[in-house]
C-alpha cells in the first residue's frame, strides 16, 4: 500500500519562552491522503495551529521541533534545508489563513498576488499566469473574475477575499492544502458558500487537506476524518460519522454537549414550571440520557493545564468526570480501539452506554451556589416567589423599543448610513428577546442606543413603562441600576489597572449607594454566585481566564439588581466548553432574578437556545420578529431562511440545505433601495422589491403598509404580535416556497 | 483623494496663518522701541513720532497686523533694521544656500538611513541589529554642535582633508561651494540618520510581523521577492512621513550647524536677526522655515496618499 | 543596555544633586596662573582660559540641565496631558480648537520657536523653563488625547458610564492610570531631548547669563582654544552626550518594559 499523501510521525513541538520551554505539541501522529479532509479540531490553546506550521517546517524563531517527522509523498520535509523549503511551499503545500484582509498584501492587486504563484512555481510568464489566476477565479464560481484581479484587498468584501486566498493557495495544485480556520472570520452566509466552493474544488483536484477550526458545525461539513486536540495532545481520532454519532472519548462528547443544536428546540416551548430548579435538572439529565436535547448544556469544569506542570497521567484526567486512578498513574497511549477509531481513554468503552454517556457529561448544576437575589427585596410579580411571570407582568413589557434609528454620518452626504432604521421591539419581564444578525445589521447599535451610549437619531425607549433618556448620563442611578449590559470582549470589559473587587464595588458604591463595607461583602456575594472564586478578588482582570471575565462581567452587569441586562455577543469570543457554561450561567440567573435580557448574537443556535422571542436583523432593518418556534419555521423570512440553511449543524448526517447566497464582491456597504435584501435575495421577485420598502406581513393575516409607523398603537404592532415577516411575497407564498418543515 | 488634498491644503493654510500671528504677536512685543532703534537716541521725539506714524506703529495691533501680513503676500518683505538690504532678495539667497546644504545632507542620510533600518530589521536581534540600533540611539542624542566639533578636528585640524569654516561666498553655485558642504551636511545627518534607522526599522520590523509576509513566505516566494514586493513596499510608506517631519528637525539642526561651520545659509540668518533684534528679518526668515516645514509635511501626506491604495481607491 | 544607562543617568542625578558640594574647586574661581592646564589629579578635567577647574564648572552645570530640563518637562507633562485629555473627552469644539492651536506650535522647529520665544523674553532660568514647557506641551497632549480616544469606545469605560461615573471619574480614574506609562515613556524622552535642547541654546548664546557654567556655552567658549586645549571643548561636549545617550536609552528601555510590542516612536 502506497503511503499516505501527508503524514506527521511522532511529532513534538517547543517554544523557548521567556517563562520557559513550552511543549506545545506533543508527540503527534497524523496522516492525511489524496482527497481526504482531515479536520483537525480543537479549542484555544489546543496545538492545532502550531502543529499544522511546524509540520510544514514553518516556525516562528522561537520554535522547535523536538522530534518526529513529516512526510509528504515520502519525502521528510523536517530533513530538508530550511532554504529547500521555498520550492515545496506554494508549490507542493498551499496554506490558507484565517483571516483574509490581514492575509493578503494591502498595497498589491489580488492579481499580481495571484500571478506570483504562476510564475513562481509554474514557470509562467506574467500573462500566462494572469490567464490561469482568471481562470482559477472562474472555477471558484466567480462571475466576473477580471473585475476582482484588479481590485486592492481593501476593495473587497471579506467573503470574495478568502475565495482569492483559497484560489492562490490552490493555483499551483498543491499536494496538500493547510485551511487554518478559513472561515472563522467569516458571516455565517458567507462561509456557507466558501465551504460550498472549498469542497467542491477540493473534490475536483484531489487535494489531501488539512482542515484546522475550533467550529464542530464545520468539521461536520467539510471533514472525512476527525482529529481532536487538547493542551497540545491528541486524545481522539475517527471519521466523522462515527466521531459525531458516538464520540470515544469524554472531551469529545463533552465538546458536543457543549454547544446547542440548531433546531433542538426553543426554549420558550421547554418546561418552565418547575418550582424548584432541581427538578428541571434532573429532567436535563434524564433528557441527556436518552439523548433528547436538554436545556442545559455540558460544560467543561476546570481550564488547560499549565505548560510547566502537565499531569503525568491522561492529559485530560484533571477535568474529566469519568477519571479513575489508574487514569493518573501514566499518559495513555493513542491507540486503535475498534477498527479505524484511535482513542486515548482507558474507559472509552463506558461511553458505549446511553448511562455511560450520561455520566460522562459534565453538567454543571447550580446546588450549593447562593441565589443571586436577596432574600429581603421585592420585586412586584415575583415577591411571592413565583418563577414564572403573572400574565400582568407579561402583558406590561419590561422594554419597549419603538422605531428607534440611528444614523451615523451628516444627513444628504454618501457617508450617511443608518445602521439601525425604525427598530421596535419589546422584552416582558423575565424573557429573552435574542436579536440575531450577520456583521454590519446593526445589532450592536441598536444595543448600544438603548443602553443609551448612543444617541438614537429618532425613536423612543421605555423601561418599564417609563420613557428613557436617550443620553446614559441624563438617565440618573435608578434608571442605570435597572439596565445594565454585558459586553462582547471580556479582555476590553475591565480596566486592567483596577482589581476584580474594586470593579464589582464601584457600581455597588455608584448605583446601590452602599457603603465601603457593604460594597465589599455584597461584591463578594455576587463572586460566589457566577461561581468565581473569593481569592479573586483582588486579582488584576489579565489574571483571569476569559470564562472567569465573561462571569465577573455578568455579575457586574447583575451588582444594581437590574430589570433588563444587555448582551451583546458576550459568548463569541469565548472557546465553546467555556460559551456552554456562560450561556447556563446566564439562563440560571434569569430564572433567579426574573431579569430580562435583550441577547445579541450572530449565532443562530446560541439565541434559539436562550430566547423568547427572536429578531432577525439585515442592514439596519428588522426582517422578521416573533416567537422563537415560528421564528425557526416556515414561514420564513428569505433571509432568514438563508441564514438557517447557512448554519452548519455539528451533525455529518444532516443534509445539506440548498439555499445560498451570493458573495458580494465589493466591501463598500451601500444601503440598496426598496427591501434592503433585494440584491442578494433568493426569492427576489422583481422591481417592487427593488423599488418599494416590504409591508409587515402578520401571522394573524394582518398586512401593515411599510409607511404606516410601527409604533401605532393597538395589538397589530409587529414587535408584539406572534410571528412578523417584512416581505413583498405573502405569507402563504412562502409557506409553499419553503415547503413545511 | 481631491478630498484628502483639499483638505490637508486648507490645513496648511490655516497653521501657516497662524503661525504667522505667532511670529507677529512674538516680534511685536519685543523690549525697545523700533523708532529709537532705527534713529538712534538722539532722535527727537517728534521725529520718532513721524517715523511710527510712517510705519503704521501707532495703529493698533490687529490693523498693523494686516497691513504686514499684506506686504508679505506681496512680496514686499521690508528692509533689515541693522543692514538696511532688502529682506527678501537676503533671505531668498540664504534659503537657496540652506537648500543646498540640506540637499547635501538629505542624500547622505535618506538612503543610508533606511538601507541601515531594513538591514537592522531583518536581521532583527542578531549583534548587526544591536550595533545599528543602539548606535542610532547614541547619534540621537548627540547635538550638532558637539558633532560639528568633533568633525572638524578629525576632519580638518587632525587630517586637513576638508576646510573648518564653511564661509563661502553667499552667492557661490553649488560646485563651488561643495568641499564646504560635506562636513556641515555630515554633521545635519547624523542626528537624522538616526532617526530614520530607527523608524525603517521599527515599521519593517512591523511589516515582517504580519500575516501578509507570512503568507508570501509560505507562497515560496524567494526572499527578494519577499523583500522588495511584500516588505518594502508596506514599511518604506510611514518613512515617507518621517522623512518628512525630519525636515522640522533638520531645519532646528541647519541653525546650529551653520553657526559651528559659519555658513552663510538661512539657520545663520535667523540667528543674526535674533541676535541683533532685526525684526523684519525675523519675522521674514521665521515664517519662511515655517513655511517649509509645512509644505514639506504636505508634500509628504501627498506622496503617501498616492503611494497608498488604500486612501487612493477609496 | 537600558541598566547601564539608568546607571550612568544616576551617576549625573548625583552630580546635579550634590556637585556643588563636591566639587573641588569653586566654579567662577579664576586663576590666571594656572589657566589653559590640561588634565592632571589637581585639576581632573584641565582649566580654562581664565584657569577655572573645567571639572568643576561641569559638575555645577550639571545641576542646571537637570533643574531647567526636569522643571520644563514635568510642567509641559502635566500642563499637556490636561489638554489632551480635555481635548479628547470634551467634545468635538473643544477637541479642534485645542489641537490645531498645538498644531501651530509643531509647525516649528523646535529650537526656533525656542530662540523666537526667548528672544522676545529675555534669557532667565524661568522663561527657558516656561519655553520648554510650551515647545512640549503639544506632545504631551497628542499622546493623552489619543489614550482617550482610544480609550473612550473600550468596554469598561462603557461600563463606567453606565454606572453612572461623572466625567472626572472616568477621565481621572478610569482612563488616566492606563495612560500613565506611555506618558512616561514620553516624559523621559522630551527629558533627553530638552538637555540637547538647552545645550544648543547655550551653545548659540542665548542660555542662561554667563556666570553660572552652562555646558553649551562652555563648549562654544572652548573652540577658540580647541587647538591649544582640546579638553576645555571635549569634557562637557561628552558630559552632554552621555547625560542625552543614557536618558534615551534609558527611555527606550522603558518603552519596551511598558509596552513591548511598539517598536519605535517618533521624538
Amino acid at each position: 500500500m502506497a503511503p499516505p499523501t501527508f503524514q506527521v510521525q511522532d511529532l513534538s513541538v517547543v517554544y523557548e519562552t521567556d517563562s520557559g520551554p513550552v511543549p506545545a505539541a506533543r508527540r503527534i501522529s497524523l496522516s492525511v491522503d489524496r482527497g481526504e479532509t482531515l479536520g483537525l479540531v480543537g479549542e484555544s490553546g489546543s496545538g492545532k495551529t502550531t502543529l499544522a506550521l511546524a509540520a510544514i517546517n514553518y516556525l516562528p524563531a522561537n520554535g522547535r521541533v523536538k522530534q518526529g517527522a513529516s512526510r509528504l509523498n515520502g519525502l521528510d520535509l523536517l530533513r530538508l534545508p530550511k532554504r529547500e523549503m521555498p520550492r515545496m511551499w506554494g508549490s507542493r503545500i498551499g496554506l490558507v489563513s484565517q483571516d483574509p484582509r490581514s492575509a493578503m498584501n494591502p498595497t498589491l492587486t489580488i492579481g499580481r498576488q495571484l500571478d506570483e504563484m504562476g510564475c513562481r512555481h509554474l514557470g509562467l510568464g506574467r500573462r500566462e499566469a494572469r490567464d490561469l489566476a482568471l481562470a482559477m477565479l472562474g472555477k471558484m464560481g466567480m462571475s466576473d473574475p477580471p473585475s476582482v484581479v484588479g481590485r486592492y484587498p481593501h476593495q473587497l468584501s471579506g467573503g470574495m477575499l478568502q475565495l482569492c486566498a483559497i484560489a492562490m493557495a490552490l493555483l499551483t495544485h498543491p499536494e496538500v492544502v493547510i485551511l487554518d480556520e478559513p472561515t472563522t472570520s467569516l458571516d455565517v452566509t458567507t462561509q456557507a458558500t466558501v465551504l460550498d466552493v472549498l469542497t467542491e474544488l477540493k473534490t475536483e483536484l484531489q487535494t489531501a487537506a488539512l482542515y484546522i477550526t475550533h467550529n464542530l458545525g464545520v468539521i461536520a461539513r467539510v471533514a472525512d476524518r476527525v482529529a481532536v486536540m487538547y493542551a497540545g495532545e491528541m486524545l481522539e481520532t475517527a471519521g466523522v460519522k462515527a466521531l459525531f454519532a458516538r464520540p470515544l472519548h469524554p472531551y469529545t462528547l463533552n465538546l458536543l454537549r457543549c454547544v446547542p443544536h440548531l433546531g433542538a428546540g426553543a426554549r420558550a416551548e421547554r418546561p418552565k414550571d418547575g418550582k424548584a430548579s432541581g427538578i428541571t435538572r434532573a429532567a436535563a439529565a434524564e433528557a441527556d440520557a436518552s439523548g433528547i436535547p436538554s436545556a442545559r448544556l455540558a460544560s467543561i469544569p476546570g481550564s488547560l493545564p499549565p505548560w510547566d506542570d502537565l499531569p503525568r497521567g491522561c492529559i485530560f484526567a484533571p477535568r474529566c468526570p469519568l477519571v479513575m486512578d489508574f487514569c493518573r498513574v501514566s499518559r495513555p497511549p493513542l491507540v486503535e480501539v475498534e477498527p479505524l477509531r484511535w482513542s486515548t481513554c482507558l474507559r472509552w468503552q463506558v461511553l458505549l452506554s446511553d448511562e455511560g454517556r450520561a455520566q460522562a457529561v459534565s453538567v454543571e448544576t447550580r446546588a450549593g451556589v447562593p441565589p443571586l437575589v436577596e432574600d429581603t427585596r421585592s420585586r412586584g410579580p415575583l415577591a411571592d416567589g413565583g418563577l414564572q411571570p403573572s400574565q400582568e407582568a407579561v402583558s406590561v413589557p419590561v422594554l419597549e423599543v419603538k422605531d428607534a434609528t440611528k444614523a451615523f454620518g451628516p444627513a444628504r452626504s454618501r457617508a450617511h448610513v443608518k445602521a439601525v432604521d425604525g427598530a421596535s421591539l419589546s422584552v416582558p419581564q423575565a424573557r429573552t428577546f435574542g436579536l440575531v444578525g450577520e456583521s454590519g445589521s446593526g445589532k450592536t447599535t441598536l444595543a448600544r442606543v438603548i443602553a443609551g451610549l448612543e444617541l438614537p437619531s429618532s425613536g423612543r425607549i421605555f423601561l418599564a413603562g417609563e420613557s428613557l433618556k436617550p443620553s446614559v448620563g441624563a438617565r440618573g442611578p435608578h434608571m442605570l441600576r435597572r439596565l445594565q449590559m454585558v459586553f462582547q470582549s471580556p479582555d476590553g470589559s475591565f480596566n486592567p489597572r483596577m482589581t476584580v473587587g474594586r470593579a464589582l464595588m464601584r457600581p455597588l458604591m455608584i448605583m446601590n449607594r452602599l457603603d465601603r463595607k457593604n460594597a465589599r461583602e455584597r461584591a463578594l456575594e455576587l463572586l460566589e454566585a457566577v461561581r468565581v472564586p473569593a481569592s479573586h478578588f483582588d486579582r488584576y482582570p489579565s489574571e483571569l481566564s476569559g470564562g472567569e471575565k465573561q462571569r465577573v462581567a455578568i455579575a457586574r452587569a447583575f451588582a444594581g439588581d437590574p430589570d433588563v441586562v444587555l448582551c451583546d455577543e458576550p459568548i463569541s469570543s469565548l472557546d465553546v466548553s467555556v460559551q456552554s457554561s456562560v450561556i447556563n450561567l446566564l439562563a440560571d440567573l434569569q430564572e433567579e432574578a426574573g431579569t430580562a435580557y435583550l441577547f445579541i448574537s450572530h449565532d443562530l443556535a446560541v439565541v434559539e437556545h436562550l430566547s423568547h422571542r427572536v429578531g432577525v436583523m439585515y442592514l439596519g432593518k428588522l426582517m422578521e420578529i416573533g416567537e422563537v418556534a415560528k421564528v425557526l419555521a416556515p414561514p420564513y423570512h428569505p433571509y432568514t431562511e438563508a441564514l438557517l440553511s447557512a448554519v452548519p449543524v455539528p451533525d455529518p448526517t444532516a443534509a445539506s440545505k440548498p439555499v445560498r447566497l451570493h458573495v458580494s464582491v465589493s466591501s463598500s456597504l451601500g444601503i440598496p433601495s426598496g427591501c434592503r435584501f433585494h440584491p442578494r435575495c433568493p426569492r427576489y421577485l422583481g422591481d417592487i422589491c427593488r423599488l418599494q420598502a416590504p409591508p409587515w406581513r402578520l401571522s394573524d393575516g394582518r398586512v401593515i403598509p411599510a409607511l404606516a409607523p410601527t409604533s401605532a398603537a393597538g395589538p397589530d404592532r409587529p414587535a408584539e404580535a406572534a410571528h412578523s415577516i417584512s416581505c413583498h411575497i405573502p405569507l402563504e407564498e412562502l409557506v409553499r416556497l419553503q415547503g413545511a418543515g | 483623494m481631491r478630498g484628502f488634498i483639499a483638505r490637508r491644503l486648507a490645513f496648511v493654510v490655516l497653521t501657516a496663518l497662524l503661525s504667522s500671528m505667532v511670529v507677529f504677536a512674538a516680534t511685536n512685543v519685543l523690549p525697545g522701541d523700533v523708532a529709537t532703534m532705527i534713529l538712534g537716541r538722539e532722535a527727537s521725539e517728534q521725529a520718532k513720532d513721524e517715523l511710527r506714524s510712517q510705519l503704521g506703529l501707532d495703529k493698533p495691533l490687529v490693523v498693523q497686523y494686516g497691513h504686514w501680513l499684506g506686504n508679505m503676500a506681496k512680496g514686499d518683505w521690508g528692509d533689515s533694521l541693522s543692514t538696511g538690504q532688502d529682506v527678501r532678495s537676503v533671505a531668498l539667497q540664504r534659503l537657496r544656500n540652506s537648500a543646498m546644504l540640506a540637499l547635501v545632507a538629505f542624500l547622505m542620510y535618506v538612503p543610508l538611513g533606511i538601507f541601515l533600518g531594513v538591514v537592522a530589521a531583518w536581521r532583527r536581534d542578531s549583534p548587526l541589529d544591536q550595533v545599528i540600533s543602539t548606535g542610532s540611539l547614541a547619534f540621537i542624542g548627540l547635538p550638532e554642535f558637539v558633532t560639528g566639533v568633533l568633525l572638524i578636528a578629525l576632519f580638518s585640524r587632525a587630517l586637513g582633508w576638508l576646510p573648518a569654516s564653511s564661509a563661502i561666498d553667499p552667492g557661490s553655485g553649488f560646485f563651488t561651494a561643495f568641499p564646504s558642504l560635506i562636513l556641515p551636511a555630515l554633521t545635519v545627518s547624523l542626528t537624522s540618520l538616526a532617526y530614520v534607522v530607527r523608524m525603517t526599522r521599527a515599521s519593517t520590523a512591523d511589516v515582517l510581523q504580519t500575516d501578509y509576509v507570512r503568507t508570501a513566505r509560505l507562497k515560496g516566494l524567494s526572499t527578494p521577492s519577499i523583500l522588495f514586493r511584500h516588505v518594502l513596499r508596506n514599511s518604506l510608506l510611514p518613512t515617507v512621513t518621517v522623512v518628512a517631519a525630519g525636515v522640522g528637525w533638520l531645519m532646528g539642526g541647519l541653525i546650529v550647524t551653520e553657526s559651528v561651520f559659519n555658513y552663510p545659509g538661512l539657520g545663520r540668518l535667523v540667528l543674526f536677526a535674533i541676535q541683533r533684534r532685526d525684526l523684519p528679518l525675523i519675522q521674514a526668515t521665521t515664517i519662511l522655515i515655517v513655511v517649509i516645514f509645512v509644505l514639506a509635511n504636505l508634500v509628504a501626506d501627498i506622496v503617501y496618499a498616492l503611494l497608498n491604495p488604500r486612501i487612493r481607491y477609496r | 543596555m537600558a541598566l547601564a544607562a539608568t546607571s550612568v543617568f544616576i551617576l549625573f542625578l548625583f552630580a546635579a544633586l550634590f556637585g556643588p558640594l563636591v566639587a573641588p574647586y569653586d566654579h567662577t574661581a579664576q586663576d590666571a596662573a594656572q589657566r589653559l592646564q590640561g588634565p592632571s589629579p589637581a585639576h581632573l578635567m584641565g582649566t580654562d582660559n581664565f584657569g577655572r577647574d573645567v571639572f568643576s564648572r561641569v559638575l555645577v552645570g550639571t545641576q542646571g540641565v537637570f533643574y531647567l530640563g526636569g522643571a520644563g518637562t514635568f510642567l509641559a507633562a502635566v500642563l499637556g496631558t490636561a489638554l489632551g485629555l480635555i481635548a479628547g473627552y470634551a467634545g468635538r469644539l473643544w477637541d479642534e480648537a485645542i489641537m490645531r492651536v498645538l498644531d501651530v506650535l509643531l509647525a516649528f522647529p523646535a529650537l526656533l520657536l525656542a530662540m523666537v520665544l526667548l528672544s522676545t523674553v529675555g534669557p532667565s532660568d524661568i522663561n527657558l523653563i516656561l519655553v520648554i514647557t510650551i515647545l512640549y506641551i503639544p506632545m504631551f497632549a497628542r499622546i493623552a488625547r489619543s489614550m482617550v480616544l482610544d480609550l473612550r469606545t473600550r468596554e469598561f469605560v462603557e461600563a463606567a458610564r453606565l454606572r453612572g461615573e461623572s466625567r472626572r471619574y472616568i477621565l481621572f480614574g478610569e482612563m488616566l492610570p492606563n495612560a500613565v506609562a506611555p506618558l512616561l515613556v514620553e516624559a523621559s524622552i522630551r527629558f533627553a531631548y530638552s538637555i540637547f535642547l538647552v545645550a544648543s541654546l547655550g551653545f548659540l548664546g542665548l542660555g542662561v547669563a554667563p556666570p553660572s557654567p552652562d555646558w553649551g556655552r562652555q563648549v562654544n567658549d572652548a573652540r577658540t582654544f580647541f587647538d591649544v586645549a582640546p579638553w576645555m571643548l571635549l569634557f562637557p561636549a561628552a558630559a552632554i552626550s552621555a547625560l542625552v545617550i543614557s536618558t534615551s536609552l534609558m527611555a527606550d528601555g522603558l518603552r519596551r518594559v511598558f509596552d513591548p510590542s511598539v517598536e519605535g516612536r517618533r521624538r
